[in-house]
């Protein structure tokens, strides 16, 4: 046994976290939750509205403090996070490459390495305010990558987005993690959408995981088709991560989607 | 009349190189009623510093580090740091000091100057303390600033990434209770949080980075300083209010002159 993968495991994971619980108030957000974070490794959370997706998120990143379990991070762990949510006040004169200088000193070649793969050149000078949502999605991920993060943590990044631009999203991040070789952990919000990339997908629903697995077995899982079944449509789509593949994509989607309606 | 003059002018400059730059942060991070709270406070150290016996200044000083403190552990704990939590220690504040003052017997106060400031009643000695508050708030300021700035721009990502949040929010707290310290005297209580926004919102214009702004309010502040005190001696005004004015001239004419341009 040789390869990337054994050395990965025997390095042990990034973060582990153990039987978490949150409450907020008299609500249990989560419960019962475990799940390891490894190196090089993709992790999808789904879930619908209020399953404990963002709280799990803020769990692994240290922001929520769980009301039972344990919470292990592995010292020194260089996380990048790019929020949901990124809204700076219009007095706050700034442009999308002081915004990326803020992450720390880095080299030039790192500097167009991330500039290349993020596709953030032409909106360097811009200021942040007038950037449209995708966009700031690419700021916020070229600033987190310029960290050279042991794990990228993407709370969302999809939202607002539409099929086209999610897709080329989504295969963008499965080629950071061949280049970075980092780990990933992503939210998605819309269930029809998940990458092939990853290595596995968790269900959440109600706070605890219902299920999980590799994204091609986890959806003929029985609490998968219970839980997000009815949303399964004809535009179900595993995206594959290759930027290259775009025409294998489209007929993956299709046969797919062929699949969906036999199913 | 020109060692006065020279006097408060020296001491308005020494506030405005100060102000400009943290009342920068004081806008992005739109703190001005946490400022204002905190002001309203001073007054209480007056009251306590009469009582301890103690310098009115520092007295002033160490009610707003109290508050200022108070304040990022209500908001680090409780989440509860809205406009009304504010609006209930600002003014109790302010009314806690008026009471306390009333009740010290034989004690004869100039409130309208500590409410609106008596530039002309500045000393020369009192400059040594002005310049060396002002050394201390651009020397820390500099020194928190990255992490200041990535905390503004986005907190949780900022904790994320290292940042230690609670130290950097005690010291800019803190900076912004010393600067009230110091600008009691020049402008007042009730026009202290004025020297931080109106500066600050005025050299927004002409910023393209967070530096030039900062850099741009302490020279905008610096000329309502200049403007407002050679306008009191003309015509026999208060000096705080007639710097504030001037600021807000300063403002009006930036903003309406970009707008004329027709940028954003």
């Amino acid at each position: 046994m040789s390869g990337p993968g054994t050395e990965q495991r025997a390095a042990g994971p990034l973060i582990r976290v153990q039987g978490v619980a949150v409450t907020f108030g008299d609500r249990r957000v989560l419960d019962a939750v475990s799940l390891d974070v490894h190196p090089g490794r993709i992790a999808t959370l789904v879930g619908n509205n209020g399953a404990g997706k963002s709280t799990l998120l803020r769990v692994l990143l240290g922001l929520t403090q769980p009301a039972a379990g344990a919470v292990w991070r592995a010292p020194g762990l260089r996380i990048g996070y790019v929020p949901q949510q990124f809204a700076v006040d219009a007095n706050l004169p700034i442009t999308v490459r002081r915004f990326m200088a803020l992450a720390g000193r880095v080299g030039a070649w790192r500097w167009q390495e991330v500039i290349d793969d993020t596709g953030v050149g032409p909106l360097l000078d811009q200021p942040l305010q007038v950037l449209s949502g995708g966009e700031t999605r690419r700021a916020l991920l070229a600033r987190a990558l310029l960290r050279r993060p042991a794990l990228l943590a993407l709370d969302e990044p999809a939202a607002g987005l539409d099929r086209h631009s999610q897709g080329a999203l989504y295969r963008l991040i499965g080629g950071l993690r061949e280049r970075y070789g980092c780990a990933v952990v992503v939210i998605s919000h819309d269930l029809n959408l998940v990458m092939a990339a990853s290595d596995e997908v968790l269900c959440l629903d109600q706070g605890r995981i219902a299920c999980r697995g590799a994204p091609a077995s986890v959806v003929e899982h029985p609490e998968y088709r219970k839980l997000f079944g009815p949303h399964l449509g004809p535009e179900t789509a595993v995206f594959p991560h290759d930027p290259h593949a775009e025409a294998s994509s489209e007929a993956a989607t299709r046969s797919r989607a062929a699949g969906g309606e036999r199913g | 009349m020109d060692e006065f003059f020279l006097t408060a002018l020296a001491a308005g400059i020494g506030l405005a190189l100060a102000t400009g730059p943290l009342g920068s942060f004081v806008v992005w991070r739109r703190m001005a009623y946490f400022g204002e709270t905190l002001a309203h406070s001073a007054l209480l150290g007056v009251a306590i510093g009469f009582l301890l016996g103690i310098n009115l200044n520092l007295g002033i000083l160490l009610v707003c580090l109290a508050v200022a403190v108070l304040l990022v552990l209500l908001r680090q704990y409780q989440r509860l740091a809205s406009d009304t939590v504010l609006g209930i220690l600002a003014h109790s504040a302010l009314a806690l000091g008026l009471v306390a003052i009333a009740f010290m017997e034989g004690l004869r106060v100039d409130l309208m100057g500590y409410l609106f400031g008596d530039l002309l009643a500045v000393m020369p000695s009192d400059l040594y303390w002005i310049y060396a508050g002002a050394a201390l708030v651009l020397g820390t300021l500099a020194a928190i600033w990255r992490p200041l700035l990535n905390i503004t721009l986005h907190e949780e990502m900022a904790r994320v990434e290292g940042v230690r949040i609670l130290p950097v929010h005690l010291a800019f707290m803190a900076l912004v209770a010393v600067t009230i310290a110091m600008a009691m005297q020049i402008v007042g209580i009730l026009l202290v949080v004025s020297m931080l926004i109106i500066p600050a919102a005025a050299a927004r214009a002409f910023a393209r980075t967070p530096e030039q702004m900062a850099v741009v309010a302490a020279l905008v502040g610096c000329l309502a300083v200049v403007g407002g005190l050679a306008a009191a001696f003309r015509w026999d005004l208060p000096a705080g209010p007639a710097i504030v004015v001037t600021a807000t001239a300063i403002f009006a004419a930036v903003t309406s002159a970009r707008g004329a341009l027709g940028q954003r």
